[in-house]
């Protein structure tokens, strides 16, 4: 190709990028607007945010006639499967955006940076769900942990958050470090930086399986990281405990959907070959779906098994959220459509009850200013409603009916037994992991429900009417979803297609 | 005798290993990190060998410049960070960063 073309290309795929721009010029107008407004205004940041939000999710949907393509000379994909992600990380994002603007952590302090880098990360989660170049992947990978550290760091005058930020950066650095050498051995075997075209060399010649397997293992570093999988989930508690609580939020949904993207993406070109209708064959020399299966029955039963012994609810949750993305990757090793289908249905539903879950952490943070269970006792008399939301939130947590939960459970293991008795076992280890759940989320709702309250605390304490809209907004989709699932289902099966290959 | 692949390969794995030993023994958040740049490295050197004598094209040489950027961006805020912890704990050891545990 000459250069001429590749310039026409780029500049004819600027219009397939009207998202990403529209995200890129709000980062810019939120720097310029925080050095207008004065300090104790810079609250007012946080409705530009949201506004970018909005137009990006109304360009996304526009998207939606375009098909499937590639762009920017290959290195991103406009196809459903990213637009599906792109509308997880808008919504969740601006779900986001609106705990923020109540939370007392954040009350007092200057939030233009921080509602800067939220744009700036959720630009980062875009660019990981389309991404089809090792370059383009690398990148946002980097893009995304950085902004990632600063805003894990933003109470920098509080012990936790700074511990939590250099935790979150030590492990991070370290693990795209380990990530890029695999990726420089990939290069060495196929000698291209294209996804499809490793797929295609791959396919074509067997590789020494020896130096790919230690290329996939390295990889799986980067990807693990964001998926927070064992055994790199190492940071997630820590991070989890001390980052503000929005952000943690944001962090166990967010980042981990671009990670499940990615790895959908990435895995399904290069390391498989299409077989039949719907399923696809690993390729030669390396079995990654046995691996990955592996890395998900590890991932649940270490997130469970540790969660059970926490006194802290947010740090429970994010063990919690440790075990979940051991759930959602049953459907990634099933490689199939139907997999996929279930993981992407999962991810919606985890969505909406985690961040539920975190909302009512920030709810009872604000009214009692701990996030210890002891003090979740007799929530139900003083506080009704959270309480009450947090149960649904909880049961939903579990797999149990009538909530999304178990609808998404219900998909996975369903994808699961279809997938054939290769994996049987991993559905037992679910099955079993499911159960431990219960105990320790059944610990919540008895400190909640049944234990009485300390006599010093106050009767009932007033919530805010903002959060009471909150907690309704997530409250209706996660019991709604769970009753009525069709049209969630019917976007998430038509997302599974991928740009598969050129 | 010539330079070949194996030679810069060889480099690379024992600047990967190097770099892996310091992230692994240190307990000082700076030396981490410069073992982290180790790795970083060792994979440039990794790309622009194998751009020189596999690939064609300059593709390993244009990754290794992103990296370069990237890791000059990452460390920055790395860094930074860093420089917060002291000002909270006046100490950089990473094993007194321990009030979050469980």
């Amino acid at each position: 190709m000459n250069p001429s073309e590749i310039i026409q290309n780029n500049i004819n795929s600027l219009s397939y990028f009207l998202p990403e721009l529209i995200l890129t010029g709000m980062i810019v107008v939120l720097i310029i607007a925080d050095l207008l407004l004065k300090k104790e205004n810079s609250a007012w940041t946080s409705l530009l945010a949201l506004g970018g939000l909005v137009i990006a999710f109304v360009a996304v949907l526009n998207q939606y006639d375009l098909g499937s393509r590639s762009i920017f000379n290959d290195m991103l994909a406009v196809d459903p499967f990213a637009l599906y992600f792109k509308l997880l990380f808008l919504t969740s994002a601006a779900f986001v955006v609106l705990l923020s603007i109540g939370s007392v952590e954040l009350a007092g302090r200057p939030v233009g940076e921080y509602f800067t880098l939220m744009t700036a990360l959720t630009l980062g989660l875009f660019l990981m769900a389309s991404a089809t170049n090792l370059i383009t992947i690398f990148i946002s990978i980097e893009f995304v942990s950085v902004t990632s550290f600063i805003l894990a760091t933003y109470l920098k005058t509080r012990r936790r958050s700074s511990e939590a930020g250099l935790k979150y950066t030590i492990y991070g650095a370290f693990s795209s470090g380990l990530m890029l050498y695999g990726i420089s051995i990939l290069y060495g075997l196929t000698g291209t930086l294209d996804i499809y075209e490793i797929g295609t060399k791959l396919a074509a010649s067997s590789a020494n399986s020896l130096a790919l397997l230690i290329s996939i293992i390295l990889m799986l570093a980067g990807f693990g990281y964001k998926l927070a999988a064992v055994p790199f989930h190492f940071w997630a508690p820590d991070v989890y405990e001390g980052a503000p609580t929005p952000i943690t939020a944001f962090f166990s949904v967010g980042p981990k959907a671009a990670g499940f993207a990615l790895l959908i993406r990435f895995f399904n070109v290069a390391f498989a070959t299409e077989a039949t209708n719907g399923e696809w064959a690993a390729i030669a020399g390396v079995n990654w779906s046995q691996l990955l299966a592996v890395v998900a029955a590890a991932t649940m039963t270490l997130g469970n098994l540790v969660a059970i012994v926490q006194k802290n609810v947010k740090r429970l949750l994010a063990y919690s959220s440790i075990a979940h993305a051991g759930y959602a990757l049953m459907g990634v090793v099933l490689l199939s459509d139907q997999g996929v289908y279930a993981t992407l249905f999962y991810l919606v539903v985890y969505y909406l009850m985690n961040i539920g879950a975190f909302l009512v952490v920030i709810v009872v943070q604000d009214l009692v200013g701990s996030e210890s269970i002891d003090d979740y006792k007799g929530l139900i008399w003083r506080a009704p409603l959270p309480a009450i939301a947090m149960g649904v939130f909880l049961f939903s947590l579990t797999g149990l009916p009538p909530t999304a939960g178990f609808i998404g459970k219900f998909y996975l293991f369903a994808a699961l037994i279809k997938g054939g008795p290769g994996f049987y076992w991993l559905a037992v280890v679910a099955i079993i992991n499911s159960v431990i759940s219960l105990y320790y989320y059944a610990r919540i709702l008895k400190a909640m429900y049944f234990d009485q309250q300390d006599e010093k605390e106050p009767a009932s304490l007033a919530v805010s009417p903002y959060y009471v809209v909150l907690l309704i907004a997530l409250v209706v989709p996660t019991i709604f979803l769970g009753v009525y699932w069709a049209p969630l289902a019917d976007l998430a099966n038509y997302s599974v297609e991928f740009l598969r290959a050129l | 005798m010539t330079v070949g692949l194996e030679h810069y390969l060889v480099l690379s794995a024992a600047l990967f290993s190097l770099g892996l030993l310091a992230v692994i023994t240190k307990k000082n958040a700076v030396t981490v990190l410069m073992g982290i740049e180790l790795i970083l490295n060792a994979a440039n050197i990794n790309f622009v060998a194998f751009a020189r004598f596999i690939d064609t094209d300059l593709d390993g040489q244009i990754f290794a410049i992103f990296v370069i950027v990237t890791a000059a961006a990452s460390a920055a805020v790395a860094l930074a960070i860093v420089l917060n912890l002291y000002e909270r704990l006046h100490s950089i050891n990473l094993e007194e960063a321990d009030s979050l545990a469980g």
